[in-house]
């Protein structure tokens, strides 16, 4: 069940989603047992920043509906701390690393990609551009231009592979894949986490302490299964699926729409070894199914 | 002390006793091959049959829940219904399961040379210190436990320690009034000589954390807030303290009362 994935080898094809597994923190809670049965074939960490963040006041979490809202703010150490405290930790895992970034302009997304451009720990750079250009108001990955300025201003700068994280916000979600794919993305990946709200029953007022918050788990699996298929209606770079996986059956789902690795998110929150879980029931699928191959079909 | 880490991912742990005490409901599991927890450890619990999941609707996530009580294999949690997930889990019989991840996070800590402990729960808090006494009695000291409680319906939980000084606020058991006015007593009388543990409702905390700052008196604070995976992957959980916002699954949940800005957890107890 190997994956070939931006000329990674990777031994399956479940990964994780940004910011749902701290693979440190998690080391701490599970000890060694955590990496001799590593659950993904690669590691996807948190997004960094330029500059620490704190993150959001707390209450930041939810739970909706066959899933949750989070607030989380994107707490990180910055580009520093991280280079200083996370990075050789992650080096140490038994899987290729990929390194999520975000800028709040396209200078600080150019700062952050050419600060690993070099690093040999890393093997890919996942930009996460669900965010607001400061300079312009605009969010980076809600428009296609503004994603080809992105990426025209930083592909000449690395020559790892370029991972798109696009924002289900967009009007126009393929069409911004395809800006991504002209411009010189390896590949893309999706779907974030749709914007949501929850209003305290006590006070009638915003629940989490960001007011808003992302709504992810299996609330969102059809919403994510719909945008990667016309994602990969308009692209031929590969396709990093997410958004509810639970089960083996809705990892095939999304390969059957056009993703060549799947990431766990919100699933890994209720158990923290899901993904395994998940990988064997896709290898027990893949004995008796056929998987629709969109290239060679 | 070192923590005792938890086997990776979800393990199932047959229910096999289920008590009531008043408003409270102690479910019991037989976990084979997890590690003895650590008082003031705690436990990602889910029921392993109608519990969201799939097409499911609420509840989700797991619950958080400090370790009231370990008896080898034998688990015992103190649950009170306040809302989708717990309702289920006091629903739990023998002959069900429970899914479960842990023992997770920092425990409890020996006291500082010549402090003896002084143990303060309110309400459903009092789970970890149940397990906690049972360490200190094992090691030969008996200490005060004073515990706090809203009415004559939650007083029965007291019966889950030993020898426990009451308080209610409405007078139905024990002193009329707060926990936290036997405490006052208590430290004016011994403030040189203990070290305070105390779990509880945020306003009981953060109480306590007055107090024992007004008496120089140091105290351990187990701390409760929402969590979705208790592993540190969500950082949903976070406490303001002095240096930041710090993850109480993986840096507390016990926690220094004068790391602290406020024992008052947003969304905590809900």
């Amino acid at each position: 069940m190997t994956a070939e994935f931006c000329g990674l080898e990777l031994e399956h094809p479940v990964i994780n989603a940004s910011g749902t597994f701290d693979a440190i923190a998690a080391r701490r809670a599970f000890g060694d047992e955590l990496i001799e049965r590593f659950p993904f074939s690669a590691f996807v960490s948190k997004t960094v920043t330029l500059e620490p963040r704190q993150g959001n006041p707390p209450p930041r979490l939810w739970e909706a509906a066959g899933g949750l809202i989070n607030s989380i703010g994107l707490p990180n150490k910055g580009l520093a701390g991280y280079l200083e405290h996370d990075l050789p930790e992650l080096a140490r895992l038994p899987v290729p690393l990929i390194v999520n970034v975000m800028g709040f302009s396209h200078g600080e997304v150019a700062q952050l990609v050419h600060a690993f451009a070099e690093r040999d720990e890393v093997s890919a750079l996942e930009l996460n551009v669900s965010c607001p250009n400061v300079e312009t108001g605009l969010t980076i990955g809600a428009d296609p231009n503004e994603v080809a300025a992105l990426l025209h201003q930083v592909r000449p700068l690395t020559g790892k592979p370029l991972i798109v994280k696009l924002t289900p916000s967009a009007t126009d979600v393929a069409a911004v894949a395809r800006a991504a794919e002209e411009a010189g993305a390896d590949a893309v990946s999706l779907i974030n986490t749709l914007r949501g709200m929850a209003v305290d029953p006590r006070t009638g007022q915003p629940w989490l302490g960001g007011t808003t918050g992302g709504l992810s788990g299996p609330a969102v699996r059809p919403i994510a299964l719909a945008q990667v298929h016309a994602v990969a209606q308009a692209v031929e770079i590969p396709i990093v699926g997410m958004g509810g996986v639970a089960r083996g059956a809705d990892v095939l789902d999304l390969m059957r729409a056009g993703a060549t690795l799947v990431a766990v998110g919100t699933e890994s929150f209720r158990d923290p070894a899901a993904a395994l879980r998940i990988r064997s029931e896709v290898s027990e699928l893949l004995a008796n199914t056929a998987v629709f191959d969109r290239r060679s079909a | 002390m070192t923590r005792t880490t938890a086997p990776f991912g979800r393990r199932m742990a047959p229910v096999t006793a289920r008590e009531e005490h008043g408003a409270y409901v102690v479910i019991r599991c037989r976990d084979r091959t997890g590690p003895a927890p650590q008082p003031g450890q705690f436990y990602m619990l889910t029921a392993a049959e109608r519990w969201g999941g799939g097409e499911g609707e609420r509840p989700f996530l797991p619950r958080a829940f400090s370790v009231l009580r370990a008896r080898g294999p034998e688990l015992h949690f103190l649950i009170e219904e306040v809302g989708p997930g717990t309702k289920r889990l006091t629903e739990l019989e023998p002959g069900e399961d429970l899914l479960l991840v842990g023992p997770l996070g920092n425990g409890f800590t020996k006291p500082r040379e010549d402090r003896e402990p002084l143990l303060v729960g309110g309400g459903v808090g009092i789970a970890p210190l149940a397990i906690w006494q049972d360490e200190l009695t094992a090691g030969g000291s008996e200490s005060p436990v004073l515990l706090g409680f809203r009415d004559s319906d939650h007083a029965p939980g007291a019966a889950l320690l030993s020898d426990a000084m009451v308080a209610t606020d409405d007078g139905s058991a024990g002193h009329h009034g707060r926990v936290t006015d036997l405490l006052t007593g208590e430290l004016d009388d011994h403030g040189d000589r203990v070290e305070v543990y105390a779990c509880g409702p945020p306003a009981m905390l953060e109480a306590v954390r007055a107090i024992c700052g007004d008496h120089g008196v140091p105290a351990q604070l187990a701390l409760e807030s929402g969590m979705a995976c208790g592993f540190g992957a969500c950082f949903g959980c976070v406490v303001p303290t002095v240096d930041g916002y710090v993850r109480l699954c993986v840096d507390g949940p016990v926690l220094d009362a004068q790391m602290l800005e406020s024992a008052v957890v947003a969304g905590a107890g809900h």
